[in-house]
């Protein structure tokens, strides 16, 4: 596709006229914006970061399996906090991708256009729904309830975040799905149902499997909006860093721990506030490697992956 | 192409607008949220029966909140904690010095459920046991502080690590700053507290007075002996005389407002601050403080008068059981 | 088979490919088994049920406390301390020139960016380069915007804790959705359309701001009201690059002090007197309003402008 439209334009490759030539400029600098962003993030991070782990060693900081710069008795060690990252967000992409995807399924396959037209922008409304609403939300009612059903759970959890965040995230896991089950071409779905599939059948050994690029991308853009999500969790999780997998008990996410810190009440330019760039480090990493790894089933999409 | 000229112009129209906006007379106002309720009182109250000067208040956190102040961001910081070194550093660094001026009590109270009917009072000593960093996963049951109360789970809750009520609280019971248990339920939200300890009966915790004051009929107060009989015998509830009269110790604590010399020299800032020492007493009530002896409020005017500097409290941070009056008093007294 | 057959005879002259197959599929479908499939659908059903009972009771709940304090002298108060007197203008207003700027930085950069991408970029290491950076930065949390927009607007820039300096931290925060929802509608339009302009002697840019851009106005709008009402959300970026949450005055330039509705939430949901309780949830209504406004205004515009464009 790429090399057609290159193709097609070959001819327009260099504009002669300046006034091209400089919207041609302008939009190249609208694109770079991104990556000046980026670089501007990286910088303002990395200052003190690099301050950050000239007093802790990295070794220290992966190894130590404790989080508590707050404290008298201080500990480096992440882990904990990327066992509350960890923790919500698997609960938020098991509620969502399950939910989203039947979504999606019946949105493209069984739905009439009418059905379409209210429950597509009903679910959008989904992903708007404010996050600190969100919190409270989950911290007043979903947590309460879920209270009476789980044996345990205590006030904050990691549970009652990670369900409402699944829910937060639906609307992008449906909507993107929707859009890789849509792009299949009809003749592969033609081609099924000539050789005797049922309806059901096809869409579950043809078409999703080979919608599968398409999905993979929307769970891993909708992984990392969970996982770079700030407030759900900073009002409902807790504040608590604990190396957990139990989702009944109070934890701490890497983006609660900042929040909690840089509006609070540390001292700016010592080692407890650069805590905050060395954190928002990792997640930036972390979120870079997820995106990169959609980015590359993206691209197989595109290059013709769909068969 | 016409288009992209108009936008064009449009856009440095816009840029340039920024620039070129007088700024009316501005007061700046940022830190902690604890305060944050007493300075809206005063602003509410100062632009209402004047209406000479705009002021805004943000809740950046009193750290933020020095981090601005010592960048010559804001005119004043609010501050739940006297400063600490880093940030007098800082505002050396940024050659801004402050007046530390006092302006309320804020009492820290211990809370438990109403169907609590054994902890009717607490000792210091029985808190810096069940609160102390030893105590963690051994001090789990109520007869452990004390061998007459019930032999049954204690549920602690606390305020956030990053407060200055823990600081505050942690200093004062403890001993030694941001040194306590790590297993108990935290929150920088205080109705959260609230609402955790009125819903569990072994539940025992420690915030405001505010936040009590406002839940009466939801939660039950323990009073607190000190051990030190100077200053009333036995144990002692937190209320506006108590806390006011020292005679609840140690849990009281003062909150600040630091005011920057150089922004003192503007009339909007300096007509702000007398006003807020004048009418602090009436407003601080109002939004749950307590107002600290008259004389605090006249000293702490007179400190302003004379453009006094630098901290009380040697910018070292919270000290406990000092009366901000003697304080006062002494540094009026010191030559400059 | 008989089905086609007699559709076939039956209109000669319309039977065409796609109805054909659409005629096919139907009479295929219409013979397979209705148990599981009829199972499945109440499953997908009970799937998209399940969240929008939840935002019911979210709604729902909010609305039961709030009610005491709706009304229109909560919409045109200014804060204070005593509750009953409390209002959220000057939150209201700053969110919504929030918007009205963020929208006006967001749109031409992120459109610039997509159109760049769609059409003038050759696959090469700039172009992967940003892309990635685009789907990267859209996972970043929005307090490390907030920490950058401190850094890069309010001081190295001078903008001060300005409404500038808010809209510039959320337009960046808003980037990522506003350059993919722009390709998306940029991809959506059929190339044969761009390609009869290069026939018809028209160059690069004319045919995008005369023909491309006309068309795909619908999705980006789209795209950016829908970012826009995530963005009326954001409290932590805008607490960081100084937004405040006392202020007794509406903004009134672009270097004004500002709050928005989000921030004022969060303050008086954690103030001991009830009454705040009651405030805050009359503001969290007053905002899902504002969110459901702004994404029925999307809709609005989606279905209203596409009829408009035929071809």
């Amino acid at each position: 596709m790429r090399a057609h439209r290159t193709a097609v334009y070959a001819s327009l490759e260099t504009p002669r006229a300046l006034s091209e030539r400089l919207v041609a400029a302008f939009l190249l600098a609208c694109g770079l914006v991104s990556v000046v962003t980026t670089a501007g993030i990286v910088i303002v991070l990395l200052r003190e970061a690099l301050g950050f782990f000239r007093e802790v060693s990295l070794a220290d900081f992966l190894g130590d399996r404790e989080w508590t710069p707050l404290f008298a008795d201080k500990h480096f060690g992440i882990w904990p906090l990327l066992s509350g990252t960890l923790l919500t967000t698997v609960i938020a992409v098991v509620v969502a991708v399950p939910l989203g995807l039947l979504a999606a399924m019946y949105l493209s396959e069984f739905a009439s256009s009418m059905a379409r037209r209210i429950l597509k922008p009903v679910l959008e409304v989904l992903a708007g729904v404010p996050t600190v609403v969100y919190g409270y939300f989950a911290l007043m009612f979903v947590t309460p309830v879920l209270q009476k059903v789980v044996p345990g759970l205590a006030g904050f959890n990691a549970l009652g975040p990670g369900i409402v965040m699944g829910i937060m995230i639906l609307p992008i896991v449906a909507s993107l799905s929707e859009d890789a089950i849509f792009a299949v071409p009809p003749s592969l779905r033609e081609g099924a149902y000539a050789l005797g599939g049922t309806k059901l059948g096809t869409v579950f050994r043809v078409v999703l499997p080979s919608a599968f690029s398409g999905i993979a991308a929307s769970v891993i853009l909708g992984l990392s909006r969970a996982i770079g999500e700030t407030m759900i969790v900073a009002i409902a999780a807790g504040q608590q860093p604990r190396l957990t997998l139990d989702p009944r008990v109070p934890v701490e996410t890497m983006t609660a721990y900042i929040v909690q810190v840089s509006l609070g009440d540390t001292p700016t330019g010592t080692l407890e506030y650069r805590t905050i760039f060395a954190v928002g480090l990792s997640l930036f990493v972390m979120t870079l490697a997820l995106n990169l790894v959609s980015h590359r089933l993206r691209q197989r999409v595109l290059k013709g992956g769909a068969q | 192409m016409n288009r992209t000229i108009e936008f064009a112009v449009l856009c440095a129209a816009l840029v340039l607008a920024t620039g070129c906006t007088k700024q009316a007379s501005l007061v700046k106002v940022d830190g902690s949220s604890t305060v944050f309720p007493i300075t809206e009182a005063v602003a509410e109250q100062f632009q209402k029966t004047t209406g000479s000067a705009r002021v805004t208040v943000g809740i950046s956190g009193t750290g933020g909140g020095f981090q601005k102040f010592c960048r010559g961001e804001t005119d004043i910081s609010d501050a739940s904690r006297p400063i600490k070194p880093t940030e007098v550093e800082a505002c050396r660094n940024g050659r801004v010095e402050y007046v530390e001026v006092p302006v309320a009590y804020d009492g820290i109270s211990i809370v438990v459920n109403p169907r609590n009917t054994w902890a009717n009072d607490i000792t210091v000593e029985e808190l810096r046991r069940l609160w102390r960093p030893e105590a963690q996963g051994r001090v789990t049951r109520w007869n452990h502080i004390r061998p007459s109360w019930p032999d049954r789970e204690i549920h602690l809750f606390g305020a956030g690590v990053d407060s200055g009520t823990y600081d505050y609280f942690t200093e004062a019971i403890v001993g030694t700053e941001h040194s306590s248990r790590g297993d108990f339920t935290s929150s920088e939200d205080d109705n959260v507290l609230v609402q955790g300890i009125a819903s569990d009966e072994l539940a025992l915790g420690f915030f405001g007075l505010a936040y009590y004051e406002e839940n009466r009929s939801r939660l039950k107060v323990v009073p607190v002996d000190d051990g030190k009989p100077e200053n009333g015998a036995g144990p002692i509830a937190p209320s506006v005389e108590t806390v006011r009269n020292g005679t609840y110790q140690p849990l009281a604590r003062p909150i600040f407002i630091y005011v920057s010399k150089r922004a003192l020299d503007r009339s909007e800032v300096s007509s702000f601050v007398r006003f807020y020492l004048e009418n602090a007493r009436h407003l601080v009530g109002e939004v749950g403080y307590i107002p600290l002896p008259e004389r605090a409020y006249t000293l702490g005017r007179e400190r302003v008068d004379a453009r006094r500097t630098g901290s009380m409290f040697g910018g070292r941070g919270s000290q406990v059981g000092v009366s901000i009056e003697s304080l006062l008093e002494r540094a009026a007294e010191t030559p400059r | 088979m008989t089905t086609t057959a007699g559709t076939r005879e039956a209109a000669p002259g319309a039977a065409s490919l796609p109805s054909l197959a659409g005629g096919l599929s139907k009479s295929l479908t219409e013979r397979t088994s209705v148990g599981p499939e009829r199972a499945f659908k109440a499953i997908c059903l009970l799937a998209i049920g399940l969240p929008l009972l939840l935002l019911l009771a979210l709604f729902g709940g909010a609305l039961i406390q709030a009610w005491p304090r709706l009304g229109w002298d909560f919409l045109t108060s200014y804060p204070s301390r005593s509750p009953d007197l409390a209002g959220i203008l000057p939150a209201l207003a700053g969110s919504t020139y929030l918007m009205a700027l963020t929208a006006a930085m967001a749109i031409p950069v992120g459109l610039g960016a997509a159109i760049y991408l769609e059409e003038y970029a050759r696959p090469g290491r700039i172009t992967s380069l940003i892309e990635v950076n685009i789907s990267n930065l859209a996972g970043v949390p929005s307090i490390i915007y907030g920490l950058l927009g401190l850094e890069l607007f309010v001081r190295v820039m001078r903008f001060d804790r300005s409404l500038l300096a808010g809209a510039a931290t959320l337009a960046l925060l808003l980037l990522p959705m506003v350059i993919m929802a722009s390709r998306e509608a940029l991809r959506a339009v059929p190339r044969s359309l761009r390609e009869a302009c290069f026939a018809l002697g028209a160059d690069r840019w004319q045919t995008l701001w005369r023909v491309v851009l006309p068309m795909c106005m619908p999705g980006v709008l789209t795209g950016i009201i829908l970012s826009l009402a995530r963005a009326i959300g954001e409290t932590a970026p805008l607490i960081t690059i100084g937004a405040l949450t006392y202020v007794a005055f509406l903004p009134d330039s672009l270097s004004s002090p500002f709050t928005a509705l989000p921030i004022q939430i969060f303050n008086w949901v954690s103030r001991p007197q009830p009454g705040f309780h009651v405030n805050a949830a009359a503001g969290i209504i007053v905002l899902l309003v504002l969110m459901l406004l702004m994404n029925g205004g999307a809709i609005w515009l989606r279905t209203r402008l596409q009829r408009r464009i035929y071809w």
